[in-house]
């Protein structure tokens, strides 16, 4: 089990309670679809993702994202209890959306690169680091009842 | 494979980070060492506190280097053919470590110039890093 210490766990609610989940959420799924297109395979219903613009506009994408941003939210509140918080999830992930555990990495350093550009000097390597530990807890949590 | 389009935006981004540019590499060596506390093993004679000499020195020679791959994006082996060899027959830096720090150069990238860092940015730099990075191990066996 992920420890997180007082500091880590005061960087990360601190800077969670600033971020607009709608917006970065968006941000966060439109980014991975961009940079990594090859994501792209579990979307194919979401309509046009040819070009930078069209996936950052696209409002399944902002709405997705937004999805996926509010459950983050949820490990923010449950930093100590992260494997049962995600339980079912993570079976999601594996049964139904056939999702390599690769791509919870992926999403997790979009997260990390989408809050650097909203906060800018104030996502310090400190908070980085915690938010890093974070994002790749989560990363376990929902690869954990793969099988 | 870096297409055309991407070239121009990582030169005219390099524009703005080069007045900047042994700050952002020495933060981006901060970054990796607050958030992979393991690379600091590579560093066992450095003093790695944050503001260290050793660091913006080392963080400055980081960014000469990347500068050096800027200026020759179309030969970037030949511009870091010492460098690659210094890392494949001297340092020997486990390959799995060049993602940790082109992602916290990323970080650092995108915090200092987040206007500049759109999506389409953020795939330039991460496929250049990425060039950068296999140039760097090509040499180790």
């Amino acid at each position: 089990m992920v420890h997180f210490t007082a500091e880590e766990k005061a960087a990360v609610v601190s800077l969670w309670a600033k971020v607009n989940v709608e917006l970065v959420g968006g941000e966060v799924l439109g980014r991975l679809l961009v940079v990594y297109p090859w994501t792209q395979r579990f979307f194919d219903n979401f309509g046009n993702l040819s070009s930078e613009s069209a996936i950052m506009g696209n409002p399944k994408v902002k709405a997705h994202g937004k999805k996926v941003l509010t459950s983050f939210g949820n490990a923010v509140k449950h930093m100590d209890d992260l494997k049962d918080t995600f339980a079912e999830l993570s079976e999601l992930h594996c049964d139904k959306m056939h999702v390599d555990p690769e791509n919870f990495k992926l999403l997790g350093n979009m997260i990390l690169i989408v809050l650097a550009t909203h906060f800018s000097k104030e996502f310090t390597p400190q908070v980085q680091a915690a938010w890093q530990k974070l994002t790749a807890a989560v990363a376990n949590a929902l690869a954990h009842r793969y099988h | 494979m870096i297409i055309e389009a991407e070239k121009a935006i990582i030169l005219s981004m390099w524009g703005k980070i080069s007045t900047q540019a042994d700050a952002i590499g020495t933060q981006a060596l901060e970054r990796l060492f607050a958030s992979y506390p393991q690379t600091k093993t590579y560093f066992p004679h450095f003093d790695l506190r944050p503001g260290s000499a050793h660091l913006r020195t080392h963080g400055a020679k980081v960014a000469a280097a990347l500068g050096d791959a800027v200026k020759s994006i179309d030969n970037i082996a030949g511009a870091l053919s010492k460098l690659s060899e210094m890392h494949a027959y001297v340092l020997r830096v486990d390959p799995v470590n060049f993602k940790l720090l082109s992602h916290c150069l990323l970080v650092t990238v995108a915090s200092h110039f987040p206007a500049d860092f759109t999506a389409d940015a953020h795939t330039a730099w991460d496929k250049f890093l990425s060039i950068v990075s296999c140039v760097l191990t090509e040499k180790y066996r």
